[in-house]
């Protein structure tokens, strides 16, 4: 019997004017996967993320989401689907305050048409944006300017945008990056727990192996636009050639 | 360029219509408008900065042009507008003046209604971050293209009114470069900090451009090119960021 994947892609290459990014990926996703992705600078991880949400189209090769083809979708029909992203840059809305930043993007995700035309501020939506911000535990910040929080807690609030619409899958761009040694594993118990209580398969980007190694399921490394390894943590972090082009010794 | 248009619409709906009824003026100066901002909108939209404002400043150009060689449309001398009326009786001076109140106060409901909205949220969220907007799930273009829309059914009905109330429509006074330039010029000395802002911003900017033409008949426009370079170098949020500055310290004097 054939195993049903949610995210499936198949000899997924790009390249950028004869330099090729990404070659022959072929990954599948289970649903409630937690995995990470790894990789050195320039490996192609994120134009992989960048592929699958629809930021960059595949030169060639397929991606299907729940057996659905996407390949070369838009962000916004990613997004329509239930394949969110965060950054490796929180994309936040700077000079709004987090809650405000948080009920736009509830406001998108559950609103429609004429709806959008209604004041921002209901109630009911002002409730679910208070639980979400204590989930993430930035409701202490939610009446400050974005442009004057930490860059964790930006992370945070990046995150939680992503994550309002409910998405089925779940692309998270080095979700510690820029980010204090403090702050990352917090950071990540927060994200982590929350997501796997909604039961979102996540994809994350990280350079921190002891981020991959504490929180995920299964490692995808990538070398040079192609993918050397792809089994559970303890292996792959064994593996020789993710020793030799990832860990670096 | 929606300004003018609005008010032509005005005219020829008198010149072949008869129409002097001030309501269908005004809605028919928003319809027109509307649904020009809706046609050139879908190019428009693509389009950020100083591109978006060029190709504006063209298609202005371009009906400045049409309007001015149009002879059925009154040419260089344009048209000439009779007194409104309500329901066949004709408005006075103080009759019009209190429709234009009435007109005003209900566009300030809609745009304040609108900002409050989600939709009018985007605008801020759109100029901080686009790439975040689309993976929210919305269509940047198509916000955008609202928001043109809604600000040329705005500008349609100044346009309208003002149509109705000078009594003469023509190409230079509706249409030219420098009446979008009056208005750039109101929105950059009011600010955007409050709805308000840019109707004390238009009747301080009508205030200065009477005294400084009585002053220096000559020279009245260096006088409203100082005036604006002073508020640039002095206050770039415009003079609403005065009052925000003033509530701020207040708080803080407070606390």
């Amino acid at each position: 019997m054939t195993e049903k994947f949610i995210l499936k892609t198949t000899e997924l290459q790009k390249s950028f004017s004869g330099i090729i990014a990404a070659e022959d990926i072929n990954i599948s996703v289970k649903e409630g996967e937690i995995i990470g992705i790894i990789g050195a600078n320039g490996a192609g991880k994120t134009v992989f993320v960048n592929m699958i949400t629809g930021y960059l189209k595949p030169s060639s090769g397929k991606i299907e989401f729940m057996g659905r083809d996407i390949t070369g979708i838009k962000p916004r029909e990613a997004t329509h689907i239930g394949v969110c992203r965060s950054f490796q840059v929180s994309q936040v809305f700077m000079t709004m305050t987090v809650k405000e930043n948080l009920m736009i993007a509830m406001s998108l995700a559950k609103k429609s048409g004429l709806e959008l035309l209604l004041p921002l501020d209901d109630e009911k939506l002002s409730k679910e944006c208070d639980k979400i911000l204590d989930l993430y535990k930035i409701k202490n910040q939610s009446n400050l300017i974005v442009s004057t929080l930490s860059q964790g807690m930006r992370k945070l609030l990046d995150i939680s945008m992503a994550v309002v619409g409910n998405p089925n899958v779940l692309l998270l761009d080095e979700p510690t990056s820029g980010v204090s040694v403090e702050e990352k594993f917090g950071i990540m118990d927060i994200v982590i727990s929350a997501l796997k209580k909604s039961g979102t398969t996540v994809l994350f980007v990280e350079h921190d192996m002891e981020i991959v190694e504490r929180y995920v399921d299964r490692v995808i490394a990538f070398y040079q636009g192609q993918v050397i390894c792809d089994a559970p943590p303890s292996k792959a972090l064994k593996d020789k050639k993710v020793i030799k082009y990832v860990l670096g010794s | 360029m929606y300004y003018g248009f609005g008010a032509y619409a005005v005219a020829m709906c008198q010149k072949y219509f008869g129409m002097t009824d001030i309501f269908l003026r005004f809605f028919i100066a928003v319809a027109a408008a509307g649904l020009l901002g809706f046609a050139l909108g879908f190019i428009l939209r693509r389009y950020r900065e100083i591109f978006f404002a060029m190709l504006s400043l063209a298609f202005s150009m371009v009906l400045y042009g049409l309007l001015a060689k149009a002879e059925f449309l009154g040419s260089t001398d344009g048209m000439s507008i009779s007194p409104s009326t309500i329901l066949g009786y004709e408005l006075g001076r103080f009759g019009l003046l209190y429709f234009i109140c009435f007109f005003v106060i209900c566009a300030i409901v809609f745009a304040q209604a609108y900002l409050r909205s989600s939709l009018g949220h985007l605008t801020t969220a759109i100029s901080d971050n686009e790439i975040r907007v689309e993976y929210l799930g919305y269509s940047v273009e198509k916000a955008i293209h609202i928001k043109y829309v809604i600000s040329a059914c705005l500008a349609g009905g100044a346009g309208g009114l003002m149509a109705a109330s000078l009594g003469q429509v023509d190409p230079d006074s509706m249409v030219l470069w420098s009446v979008s330039g009056e208005l750039v010029f109101v929105t950059i000395m009011s600010g955007l900090g409050n709805i308000l802002a840019p109707f004390m911003g238009a009747v301080l900017f009508e205030f200065i451009r009477t005294y400084a033409f009585e002053l220096a008949p000559q020279a009245w426009q260096m006088i409203i090119g100082g005036t604006l370079l002073a508020i640039i170098f002095f206050s770039p949020g415009g003079l609403w960021s005065f009052f925000q500055k003033l509530n701020f310290l207040r708080k803080k004097n407070n606390d």
